[in-house]
């Protein structure tokens, strides 16, 4: 479909226009063209999935960049290992802690791998300007955001899903009831999903508006902690005042209470709201579920937006 | 004895923690904690439990520490990564004098972005009843000047200044210190938490898990030392290396 390379376009073959000099000609420097296979749209966003689920891990880094993520990886793992190993001396007839209350009670360390991975993503393309060397490929727009979204989700389940694999594997290796133990393992994975799509969605749009990292990781943390401290804050006051309805409207209002409070009404049945009672899966989660889904659509279509004008 | 303060050292301080985007940040927590404070007020009326909860819970808890961060490290790290620390360093002014000048600057902007709104959050809260605005305001004071030798410090030693920072206030004092009480004694928020727990009433329910006297001595060894600290690596800074 392309020229073929050994074809050259030399004086030889100009016509003598009216400017044309006699002894004008161009070298052939032996420029080739690629006459390889074209792996196409396809096959670029598949490895740019790769290449950045990889990044998001520090693998095919420097070494300084695996301390952070694999450190978080060991704290977030530590104590799924804890509590197996405390379930097994102690005969419990079940784990400490439910697989979907896991993510829920490490949320702080998920928070920050989410605001290490997303702005290592995106902000260094945008810092050393790479991003215009991406589009000048079959890549579109479109390509590189749901790209960039696919590794940070599966980065972030894998961060998530892990403990929750060693504490599956833990029970069954301990005889707890395997019935028991699948249902909620799988409860566990679902919650993990939605928490990962929302996270990912949320904290690429943060990054995605500054080149530099610093900033990125601060923006994050902030906007994932910040509207969960106001949050339970005021979930308490109401609860103390004893208006345990509004309760469940105020956990809408930050991310960390949002996912807490749909795999209570979806996966689960507990909280850890003050009342530690879940919204209704017919009433107040129904909310839950449209904010979550509704925040994540709202999300993606910014990003896409915002990669519209940015990054040329 | 070198100079404490070198106004033109400061006063680039101040620019570079008050220009753009940065100083919008560090206004958007006040303005959510008065924000908080006013609807917690319309909706429920003057409450001493909900004054406790809104100024413990989100002012001490994450508001001041995430300002501190900000400020804290930003009064330096910015001008290393850049490498424009150099024209700073080369002029005749002692390394000392900068890191107490930008501790200064770094501990006035966050008191502006901090004391001040948790007084007038506490006014509006519960109009200072059982001292509770007034016992936040001066815990704030403590853990605003405690916080910015700490993140100053961080901003010399490391490149991660403002992550490590964060997992500091975040994972250390937000989630170990919920789970083990012993992280407490290591943590700036129980430290101040306990000028708080003093002079408000003993009705406030304001507890710390650390003891007054072990608290005040803490807090002034995490300020002296940070500040002096920071002096030491600032003195001994090399650009070799490490680029």
């Amino acid at each position: 479909m392309h020229t073929d390379p050994n074809t050259t376009r030399s004086a030889d073959a100009a016509p003598d226009g009216p400017t044309a000099r006699g002894d004008a000609r161009i070298h052939n420097i032996g420029y080739r063209s690629y006459s390889g296979p074209r792996l196409g749209r396809s096959h670029g966003r598949a490895s740019l999935i790769e290449h950045s689920l990889r990044g998001a891990f520090g693998l095919g880094r420097s070494a300084r960049s695996k301390v952070l993520p694999m450190l978080l990886l060991t704290i977030m793992t530590l104590p799924a290992m804890i509590m197996v190993a405390v379930a097994i001396a102690t005969d419990l007839n079940e784990l400490p802690l439910e697989y979907t209350r896991y993510v829920v009670f490490m949320q702080p360390i998920v928070g920050l791998y989410v605001a290490l991975a997303a702005p290592q993503m995106v902000s260094l393309d945008l810092r050393y300007r790479t991003t215009p060397l991406y589009f000048s490929r079959p890549l579109e727009r479109s390509d590189y955001v749901t790209a960039k979204l696919a590794a940070l989700s599966v980065a972030i389940f894998v961060f998530c899903a892990l403990p929750l694999v060693l504490l599956y594997a833990g029970a069954l290796l301990g005889e707890l009831s395997p019935s028991d133990e699948t249902v909620g393992f799988l409860q566990g994975l679902a919650g993990a999903v939605v928490f990962a799509v929302l996270h990912s969605a949320l904290a690429l749009l943060i990054a995605s508006f500054t080149p530099r990292r610093g900033f990125g990781v601060a923006a994050v943390i902030a906007v994932l902690t910040v509207p969960y401290f106001a949050a339970t804050s005021l979930q308490w006051i109401v609860y103390d005042l004893g208006s345990s309805g509004a309760v469940d409207w105020i956990g809408l209002l930050s991310p960390g209470t949002l996912m807490d409070g749909f795999q209570g009404a979806y996966l689960g049945g507990a909280t850890d709201f003050p009342s530690g009672i879940a919204p209704a899966a017919g009433g107040a989660g129904l909310a839950y579920l449209l904010v979550t889904v509704g925040l994540t659509a709202l999300c993606s279509f910014l990003l896409l937006r915002r990669y519209r004008k940015v990054g040329i | 004895m070198t100079a404490i303060y070198h106004p033109t050292v400061a006063r680039l301080t101040f620019r570079a923690l008050l220009g753009r985007r940065r100083a919008l940040i560090m206004a958007l927590l006040p303005m959510l904690l008065l924000a908080i404070a006013i609807a917690v007020r319309a909706l429920n009326g003057a409450d001493d439990r909900a004054a406790a909860t809104v100024l413990g819970g989100f002012a001490l808890a994450a508001m001041v520490p995430l300002v501190g961060v900000i400020a804290g490290t930003g009064a330096i790290a910015p001008e290393i990564d850049d490498g424009s620390v150099v024209y700073l360093l080369s002029k005749p002014v002692s390394r000392q004098t900068i890191i107490t000048t930008k501790f200064i600057v770094a501990c006035a902007v966050t008191g502006l972005f901090t004391v001040v709104p948790v007084y007038v959050a506490g006014l509006i809260l519960n109009n200072n009843s059982q001292q509770i605005a007034f016992a936040f305001t001066a815990a704030t004071a403590a853990a605003v000047v405690a916080y910015s030798a700490i993140f100053l410090l961080l901003g010399v030693v490391s490149r991660n200044a403002v992550v490590i920072g964060l997992i500091y206030a975040l994972v250390w004092e937000a989630l170990l210190g919920s789970l083990m009480p012993g992280v407490g004694n290591l943590s700036v928020q129980q430290w101040s938490l306990t000028l708080a727990e003093q002079i408000a009433a003993s009705g406030a329910n304001v507890t710390s898990t650390v003891s007054l006297t072990a608290g005040s001595i803490l807090l002034v060894i995490a300020t002296v030392g940070g500040v002096w600290y920071a002096g030491r690596r600032l003195a001994s800074f090399s650009f070799a290396g490490d680029h």
